[in-house]
């Protein structure tokens, strides 16, 4: 690892004081893929502004509608919880269980990893992300590789779901990292039913197409009807985009299955 | 920096580099050198200790995210006279070969057999995802922590 100076503020108002007096600063959560970053030298921050001191960023609360997710709660918190199972069920699936007990919600969608598994629920469920500066809708958060609709600086202190009245996520995990080579997570919210897809594409997104089809009855033999193009999908070592087309409608499928 | 915190139930008030980490802490400072580092890439699972009560691969925390924490490693867990009953088990269910993974192991099985209720041989199997063995086949490790399920329940 390069040198840094490490900080551990107690208020977000530190936390931000810190980002801008630093030259090039980053904001450290779990810290699941920033330390191996850095201890790979993949990253060279001139100081790491850890939240974990933050303790008004961790914790679930149920609002009755929704439930708001502190950006700093541990996935095994999520993992454990019940007002969303689906949600509960994909927290359990996240790498092992010492990175559970480490990594956060805020700092997984805050990376917006390919591969990473919250995600998929963020653009399914009708949610908020809840930042420092401003609410931006789920929808609207992710905007690519390792982008994200966050600013310089900007925190995100919780994610708000709207409960849905069934859902279900289902995963091709990567045999050796638990990354999602793909996921898929399908929410019924009344009438409507909502598909978000992770580890196909740069960034996570919503298969309207497969959507609309479900939206004349709910079942996985609407699956082959459903457009997909895997032109711009991820193509590694692991899987081919094309591949990775196919276990897109394999995931949606036994994601549906479950929920009938 | 300055830090503090309580290893083994010592208070260890300690001046390490900014980017020092957990792992090395314990290793280089303290001499507590049961913590193994294997892969460095917290993909193996040879450094997991406790920190405030949960399992933690201890190579991919900073010294700094541990100030203030409570940390337990596999010293602090029993001694060569009074095992604790998964150091036995692994023992007697010979659940290690070269013992590099050993350490971490038992860490997280004792930490996996504390939040369970009722662990079957699948529950081993994934509670331990993040532990590798290069000797064992696993076999006599699964065996060893239903084992001690018993034992850590009924004590």
């Amino acid at each position: 690892m390069y040198q840094f100076n490490y900080h551990r503020p107690a208020t977000l108002d530190e936390a931000a004081s810190l980002m801008a007096g630093a030259d090039d600063g980053t904001y450290l959560s779990g810290g699941m893929t920033l330390i191996p970053t850095l201890k790979q030298r993949l990253a060279a921050p001139s100081d790491v502004i850890d939240l974990g001191g933050i303790g008004a960023l961790s914790g679930i609360t149920d609002n009755g509608n929704t439930i708001s997710v502190g950006a700093m709660t541990r996935h095994a918190e999520v993992a454990a919880s019940n007002a969303i199972p689906a949600l509960a069920a994909l927290a359990g699936q996240i790498g092992d269980a010492h990175v559970r007990n480490r990594g956060t919600i805020g700092g997984s969608i805050a990376n917006s990893d390919p591969a990473a598994d919250y995600p998929a629920a963020v653009v399914a469920l009708d949610s908020t992300i809840h930042t420092t500066k401003r609410s931006i809708h789920g929808g609207e958060f992710f905007k690519g590789l390792f982008e994200t609709a966050l600013d310089e600086g900007e925190i995100i202190t919780s994610v708000e779901f709207t409960k849905p009245t069934s859902a279900a996520y289902a995963k091709f995990p990567n045999p050796a990292s638990r990354y999602a080579v793909v996921g898929v997570f399908v929410a019924r919210c009344g009438d409507a039913t909502c598909v978000g897809v992770t580890g196909a594409g740069p960034c996570a997104f919503r298969w309207s197409e497969l959507e609309a089809e479900l939206a004349s009855g709910f079942s996985a033999s609407a699956v082959p009807n459903a457009a997909l193009d895997h032109s711009e999908f991820n193509a590694d070592i692991h899987a081919s985009a094309e591949f990775r087309g196919n276990l897109v409608r394999v995931m949606a499928e036994r994601a549906i299955a479950s929920l009938i | 920096m300055e830090i503090s915190i309580t290893v083994n139930g010592r208070s260890e008030a300690l001046d390490v580099p900014d980017n020092a980490l957990l792992a090395d802490v314990l290793r280089e400072r303290l001499g507590l050198t049961g913590t193994h580092v294997g892969c460095d890439t917290s993909q193996c699972g040879a450094c997991v200790v406790h920190m405030d009560g949960a399992a933690v691969k201890s190579c991919t925390v900073l010294a700094g995210q541990a100030n203030g924490a409570e940390v337990t490693t596999i010293e602090g867990i029993g001694n060569p006279d009074n095992l604790h009953p998964m150091q036995a088990a692994f023992r007697e269910n010979h659940a290690l070969q070269c013992g590099f993974c050993t350490p971490g192991m038992i860490m997280s099985a004792i930490d996996l057999v504390q939040k369970s209720d009722g662990l079957d041989e699948q529950g081993v199997r994934d509670g331990l995802e993040g532990n590798l063995c290069r000797c064992t086949g696993y076999h006599n490790i699964v065996k060893a922590v239903l084992a001690a399920q018993d034992d850590m329940k009924s004590a």
